[in-house]
């Protein structure tokens, strides 16, 4: 049976090079996606090009490219990925351009736009997922819109010969997908067959994940080599059927328990898993280790692909102003506690205008707060951080908050240290739905 | 014994919601996850955070639990005041609840 070899080389936008050279070099694939477009990213993109319009691509963009172009051309490996986020086209020149230095000509590069869907949001009746409110109602607050696109417009690209396929808002599975579908002349209208890709896609989509990343837990969970992790792999038959791998002498391990950790990522129903393509079913899922690293998974199926596409929304949503201190020793917490009351009333005195505001003791209660059984005891730690964070409308009166910490060195309680302040901008995430007609993929071929 | 004896969890989010999962190292144990780790018993257990409620979907071939957590990460990664925005620590307070031990 034919096995298409499909790796992935990035999990997010930040995530490291190496184990993408790595798999490039010495992974034998067929095919190495970089998934590296979060729910937020878009929307920090789309300021980045109304800022320069040759910009709004993932800033690692060229370096990851560089890395490894060479490979992938030596070994005839196909790149996909949706690090063109607001600006697909920006991104695909920019590739030939570093195609170009490193002398590789003729590379085909295609970018897949259509994504961008502000223009038929705004106008339209869509309404919001999380308050039911109309789009139009956000005005001039909405930064960006755009839809999840499926593996269609991907698989285009591959059959007009694209050597490296750039999009922006794509669903994550789909850059699997699209591959799979393509290389096994798989009907788009398969949805069996589609929901086992799309769960194949959804093991592969955070790289390291799945091969020891995010796993250690020691006592319970041992996980060798994380230092130099190696990223995931798939077997591809063309029935479906897969098994996900790594490659040799690379750190991490791939077992049961880490597939299963994945298969059940950030995913609500388990027999209803929306993506652009397929309405995923993984409640049948099985793995099975066959070999040390090696495991089969099969089980994934799907049903009819839903009528409307989801579509990100961006947010301007005012700003948020945080400032830290540390208090150590004997009476940590008290002095800690004394200086979070100050900070409380300070800001009311001062008439600091913040809708809404946390304190938090680092080391006691800041993560889940006094609710958890454990953050309830009364703990004497050595050392406490004081955090303070609060939502404001404007940068100034957000910067307020981090300077009444800091004051707390002269006018606090005895003993703090190291304070520190930020102001950051706030871009909310909500979601609305479009007809699937009123979205037009497009690819443009570009060559280096 | 803390449910961390016998299973692992993984955290995820989408926005405000966040999706934990449960999964026995041995499968033979499911049905005790199934038993004791109802979504009422998650829900009480994260009172002081929860916002909204909590689904439960069953995963037998897999031996695993996913719990769903409404209204649980302060408004979601891109506007929470939460040190951890995504709530991934959330994971490891689910495996903190005490089950019978049998």
């Amino acid at each position: 049976m034919r096995q298409i070899r499909i790796g992935a080389g990035a999990g997010y936008s930040g995530d490291r090079i190496e184990p993408a050279v790595e798999l490039a070099e010495r992974g034998r694939l067929d095919y190495l996606v970089f998934e590296c477009l979060a729910e937020r990213t878009i929307a920090l993109a789309q300021q980045a090009r109304r800022r320069d319009p040759h910009l709004g691509y993932d800033p690692l963009l060229a370096p990851r490219m560089r890395a490894v172009l060479p490979a992938c051309r030596r070994a005839g490996t196909v790149i996909i990925t949706n690090m063109g986020a607001a600006n697909p086209v920006a991104a695909a020149e920019l590739v030939c351009a570093t195609a170009h230095d490193l002398g590789l000509g003729g590379l085909r590069v295609a970018a897949v736009t259509g994504d961008d869907v502000a223009a038929a949001v705004s106008a339209g009746a869509c309404r919001i997922l999380e308050d039911g409110r109309p789009v139009a109602a956000l005005g001039a607050n909405l930064i960006s819109a755009n839809a999840y696109l499926g593996a269609e417009p991907i698989v285009q690209a591959l059959a007009a010969g694209a050597d490296i396929v750039i999009t922006g808002r794509a669903a994550d599975p789909s850059l699997f997908l699209g591959a799979l579908a393509y290389e096994f002349g798989w009907s788009l209208a398969d949805w069996p067959r589609l929901g086992q890709a799309t769960l194949i896609g959804h093991v592969l989509e955070c790289a390291g994940q799945v091969t020891g990343g995010y796993f250690a837990d020691p006592g319970f969970k041992t996980v060798p080599g994380l230092a130099r992790l190696g990223f995931p792999l798939a077997e591809v038959g063309e029935d479906g059927s897969a098994i996900i791998t790594k490659v040799e002498g690379s750190g991490g391990c791939i077992t049961t328990a880490t597939c299963k950790e994945q298969i059940l990522y950030e995913i609500h129903d388990p027999a209803r898993y929306f993506t652009p393509d397929v309405v995923a079913d993984f409640s049948q899922a099985r793995v099975e280790q066959v070999e040390p690293d090696r495991v089969r998974i099969t089980g994934g199926s799907g049903h009819a692909r839903p009528e409307a596409l989801k579509v990100s929304l961006g947010i301007a949503e005012g700003f948020v102003g945080e400032g830290q201190i540390s208090y150590a020793g004997s009476g940590a917490r008290d002095r800690a506690e004394l200086a979070a009351g100050i900070v409380r009333e300070r800001l009311e005195l001062t008439g600091v205008a913040a809708r809404e505001l946390r304190f938090d003791l680092i080391g006691v209660d800041a993560i889940h707060g006094p609710g958890l059984p454990a953050g309830g005891a009364r703990a004497e730690p050595y050392e406490v951080r004081l955090r303070v964070a609060g939502r404001t409308a404007t940068a100034e009166e957000a910067l307020r908050i981090g300077n009444e910490v800091e004051t707390l060195y002269t006018n606090g309680p005895a003993g703090g240290g190291g304070v520190t302040k930020q102001v950051r901008e706030v871009l909310g995430v909500l979601s609305t739905l479009l007809p699937r007609e009123q979205v037009q993929p497009r690819v443009q071929m570009l060559e280096s | 014994m803390k449910l961390r004896t016998i299973a692992h969890a993984r955290t995820g989010d989408k926005g405000d919601t966040s999706s934990i999962s449960l999964i026995a190292y041995d499968e033979a144990d499911y049905p005790r996850l199934a038993r004791h780790v109802t979504a009422e018993r998650v829900a009480a257990h994260f009172a002081g955070i929860l916002r909204g409620g909590v689904d439960r979907y069953e995963i037998p071939s897999l031996g695993a639990l996913n719990f769903v957590l409404h209204r649980a990460l302060g408004g979601g990664v891109t506007r929470s005041l939460a040190l951890d925005t995504h709530g991934k620590s959330l994971s490891s307070a689910l495996l903190d609840i005490e089950i019978p031990d049998f």
